[in-house]
């Protein structure tokens, strides 16, 4: 139960680009249409769900305060959490480049249906603000931070595949010169920010 | 040469605003912008990041194998971010900055300036222009940062660094302190800077 209220919380309340503006870079770039959209945010649901765990595991038998009591009684008050910054970015730099060679590999088609999207993923602010929310909410299990990962990166992928339908439609209405292109997209993002906003304060 | 120069630092400010022009580095300047005081530190430690780790990718240019630039980069940034933090975690003042700052300062990492600046300038350029074009960069952005958190502060709350500067009368509107305003506002300055500046409207 609590799992689903984790679940609906990160998809709906705490989403990623409405409440933290997370990724916004790559949200704005590539929503100009769905289809590309859709596959960008699908490699953002996957690279957010295997990072996360691993970003967990990692903090919590490398990094926090006393995390490597397991060698032995005299590293338990070594503090390495001043790394957890390069230490996760290494994990999610080196993970996307894994996946890009495996998918390359073995799924051509994928492969040159995502193109450029797979490497820049290592850029998008969201996968790291995952692992750093993760690391400052202190997620009590391997179980809760997936549910976290697959909840927020489906929080992602729903707002660029909104944005991106509504700018597919938006190409054919009569915007003032300046605010063509990018101006009128953030005020779009902004309204649709407030009609996610009545998720605010749902408990589950 | 001194021409060059000029126009390194002049033109991300106006022309080639990282913010409203490249559209780089949203993420971070729409959330630390409730609070000028904030706002202030978030540009300053941009501005750091983006200039030191500029000069030093720019020094390491042509030593890094072109395939694994990304992760060297990553790398160089970073530390850079680690060091600023570790700055602002010591300080008496800027600590309690530092918490209201939460993960950004760690985000500044993936900001897309620092990287964009990276990749665009520093790999082909001499280190001491490098230099001059991540500073002036994070000048850029800064300047939008404050603009934004100067109406959300003054319209949000009353105030202006924690001074109350509205009437005691005047009821603080909370529109302006949620999320969705600052897209609103950026959407707004955008407009502004581009009627100004005709050249850059999109067809």
């Amino acid at each position: 139960m609590e799992y689903i209220s984790l679940f609906v919380k990160s998809i709906f309340v705490d989403n990623m680009i409405f409440a933290y503006f997370l990724g916004m870079c790559s949200y704005l770039a590539v929503s100009k249409n769905v289809k590309t959209a859709n596959g960008l945010g699908l490699a953002v649901i996957f690279v957010l769900f295997c990072t996360l765990p691993i970003n967990w595991l990692l903090n919590t038998y490398v990094l926090q305060p006393g995390a490597l009591k397991w060698l032995g009684p005299q590293f338990a008050d070594v503090d390495l959490s001043f790394l957890s910054f390069i230490i996760f970015i290494a994990v999610i730099a080196a993970f996307v480049q894994i996946v890009e060679m495996v998918v390359e590999k073995f799924l051509p088609s994928l492969y040159s249906s995502l193109g450029i999207f797979l490497p820049l993923i290592a850029v998008n602010c969201s996968i790291l603000g995952g692992s750093l929310f993760m690391q400052q909410r202190d997620f009590t299990g391997l179980g809760e931070s997936a549910v976290y990962a697959l909840g927020s990166g489906i929080g992602w992928y729903l707002a660029i595949v909104c944005l991106a339908a509504i700018r597919e439609k938006m190409a054919y209405s009569n915007v003032p010169a300046p605010l063509k292109g990018i101006g009128i997209t953030f005020i779009t993002v902004g309204l649709m920010g407030m009609a996610f906003m009545i998720f605010m304060g749902i408990q589950l | 040469m001194d021409k060059k120069l000029k126009e390194t630092i002049l033109n991300p400010i106006l022309k080639g605003n990282p913010i409203t022009v490249l559209i780089l580095g949203i993420c971070s300047s729409l959330a630390v912008t409730v609070q000028l005081k904030g706002a202030l530190v978030m540009a300053l430690s941009v501005t750091i990041v983006t200039g030191l780790s500029s000069l030093i990718v720019s020094l390491l240019r042509n030593t890094i194998p072109m395939r694994v630039r990304i992760i060297v980069q990553l790398v160089v940034v970073a530390l850079m971010v680690i060091l600023v933090d570790q700055i602002l975690k010591a300080g008496e003042g800027t600590y309690a900055i530092d918490k209201q700052l939460s993960v950004y300062i760690g985000l500044i990492i993936t900001n897309c300036i620092v990287m964009g600046r990276i990749e665009a300038f520093a790999l082909g350029n001499k280190p001491i222009p490098s230099l001059l074009d991540g500073l002036a960069n994070g000048v850029g952005y800064g300047l939008i940062l404050i603009i934004v958190a100067f109406f959300r502060e003054l319209l949000g709350s009353g105030t202006l660094f924690g001074i109350q500067i509205l009437p005691a009368g005047y009821i603080p509107n909370n529109l302006v302190i949620l999320p969705p305003f600052a897209l609103i506002l950026l959407g707004c300055i955008i407009w502004a800077h581009r009627a100004y500046d005709k050249d850059l409207q999109e067809k």
